[in-house]
């Protein structure tokens, strides 16, 4: 089995610097590019290898690319964003990708600048991954060093500038318009579209956002070919994935598998369930999906067959809910993150969430009503999709409509029995 | 009054951007590397020198998580509080922390030595709780080791 992405990551010794990448192949890709290929060249093979975005939403990375204009006529300059922000709660994989091999990533980075032919490329970081600011920076440094960036790269025509940013913290920042927003200095609030960041997107130049995982797919496939990126995959939609299990697993983790692989085997990648804990149910791809139970464990992780089964890949990082934690103040604690993050921009998110959180811990404390719970179906239709500006507020519903789907006899047990019947919560 | 380091590294900021209020949260990145804080006197002259209004700049100031309007301590603790902590337990790290600093999120204690904050997710849910002490992150984290991890800070 390839595992691409992750073959050169090992913990147990630093991050390829520049001479060790390149002896495992690294900027092969890029020599072969800028000399064989042109920009049209790799973005055909992106859009041929079905390669989908790995932020969550996951959009066609070549249909994305597809909207940039090209040409003599195309504004300058054009920019390509790496969204580093990784803040989704449950979601550890880009931190690997980029702690693990950060040359891939600027390699990734060069090759879809090429491709849409940006001028300036900027990374942008959450705060806290230190590590990874600082080996982004090295890295960065090592391959203006060695002529893969700034001026007429490998001796050719074409210059690229790559910067790192690094955020001051809000989930907002991860949306693609708010990061182009807080990039601009202005408060992380979401963009109207249309217009798409492709025409008009940092400074009002043509822009493309694409996440870390999906960046780091590129040289791979300029090396190997679409068929081959194809290939690494169980299903209809190419490559591999970083999937990751948290919770009361035996070995919480995160692995690269063909994309397509079940609930269950990812669950048996993380050892299987912590001595005397059932599994009960699962977020599959970060705080903003729906939950899964039991009955989906044979449900492949690819973007087509988690949605058939009601819910959404998301970043692929399951979050476990386990027999012995209570499903109400596992969704109030989720619902507290979204309300918190909620920028503020539209009035639903706003005053919708908080009140949402609220209502949740009404019923964790034993205090609440039968008309709470119709209080809570109610948001998850008026926060839903349609209702708000941008995701956030219908990400958050997700959760909550399926715990009140699939974990309905807790949120009653709380009203009759007019406490958490479970144990062990201290401070709420 | 800002000092002349700070006005030159906000110049700098400036000269790599399009227009000056692009810099704004740089600017701001740099008041807190000097200061740990953003004062009320600091955001009217950040204000001045990128030409925005003082109520524009707190607008951005006072968005972001981790730009602090307020004192901190000389250290802040930032712990994870989202989903996968709260599986594995970050509310027993926060009672600790609690009882042993006598502060709640939001405070300082009384020697101004830490600021205890919430934190989002910290991207670390394979070892979770997770918290960071400035720029360190500590994985795993049990009650038990808390006494001594904050014996490395002054």
């Amino acid at each position: 089995m390839e595992r691409p992405l992750t073959k050169h990551i090992s913990f147990r010794r630093p991050s390829l610097a520049l001479e060790e990448y390149e002896r495992t192949g690294g900027y092969a890709a890029v020599r072969k590019a800028l000399k064989q290929l042109t920009p049209e060249d790799i973005q055909q093979q992106v859009l041929a290898s079905t390669l989908k975005g790995r932020g969550g939403a996951g959009f066609s990375t070549g249909t994305k690319w597809g909207l940039i204009p090209m040409g003599a006529d195309a504004p300058h300059p054009k920019y390509l964003i790496a969204n580093a922000d990784e803040m989704e709660p449950g979601t550890f994989k880009d931190r690997l990708l980029l702690e693990g091999n950060p040359h891939q990533l600027i390699e990734g980075m060069i090759l879809s600048a090429y491709a849409i032919q940006a001028d300036i490329a900027y990374i942008f970081l959450r705060w806290a991954y230190r590590k990874a600011a600082v080996l982004l920076q090295q890295s960065i440094e090592e391959a203006y060093g060695a002529g893969y960036l700034g001026k007429h790269i490998l001796g050719g025509s074409w210059s690229l500038e790559m910067h790192l940013h690094t955020g001051v913290g809000r989930y907002m920042c991860g949306e693609e318009t708010a990061l182009l927003n807080a990039l601009e200095g202005k408060r992380a609030t979401p963009r109207a579209k249309p217009p798409f960041p492709q025409l008009s997107g940092l400074f009002g130049k043509p822009t493309i956002v694409n996440n870390v995982e999906t960046l780091c797919c590129i040289p791979h496939i300029v090396n190997n070919g679409a068929d081959w990126f194809k290939s690494l995959s169980r299903c209809a939609e190419g490559g591999t994935k970083l999937y990751g299990v948290s919770g009361k697993v035996n070995h919480p983790g995160c692995w690269e598998l063909p994309m397509g692989t079940t609930i269950r085997e990812l669950l048996h990648h993380a050892g299987g369930m912590k001595n005397g804990h059932r599994l009960k149910g699962l977020l599959p791809g970060g705080a903003s999906t729906d939950f899964l139970t039991e009955q989906h464990l044979d449900t492949p992780l690819d973007y087509t067959s988690v949605a058939a089964a009601g819910s959404r890949l998301g970043t692929g990082t399951i979050i476990v809910l386990d027999d012995a934690t209570c499903p109400v103040g596992f969704v109030h604690n989720l619902q507290h993150f979204f309300a918190q993050e909620s920028c503020g921009w539209c009035t639903p998110c706003r005053e919708g969430l908080p009140w949402v959180e609220k209502t949740l811990l009404s019923i964790e404390r034993g205090e609440a009503t039968p008309e709470d719970i119709e209080l809570l179906r109610m948001h998850t239709h008026m926060l839903g999709p349609g209702h708000t500006f941008c995701a956030l507020a219908p990400g958050a519903m997700e959760p909550l409509q399926s715990a009140l789907h699939y974990f309905m006899d807790d949120f009653e047990r709380h009203l009759t029995e007019k406490k958490c019947p479970y144990a062990n919560h201290l401070h709420r | 009054m800002l000092s002349d380091a700070e006005i030159t590294a906000i110049n700098h900021e400036i000269s790599l951007v399009p227009h000056k209020k692009a810099a704004v949260i740089e600017a701001l990145k740099v008041i807190l590397q000097h200061r740990h804080w953003v004062s009320d006197e600091c955001v009217e002259s950040v204000a001045e020198l990128l030409e925005m209004s003082p109520a524009e700049v707190d607008s951005v100031a006072s968005f972001y998580n981790l730009i602090f309007r307020k004192p901190v301590g000389r250290h802040v603790i930032h712990l994870c509080d989202s989903i996968s902590c709260y599986v594995m337990g970050y509310e027993e790290l926060y009672q600790a922390l609690q009882q042993m600093l006598d502060i709640r999120f939001g405070e300082t204690d009384t020697d101004g030595r830490f600021t205890l904050l919430p934190n989002c997710c910290l991207g670390c849910c394979d070892h979770a709780p997770a918290l960071m002490i400035d720029e360190d992150l500590y994985q795993d984290v049990k009650p038990g080791q808390l006494k001594r991890m904050l014996k490395k800070y002054s």
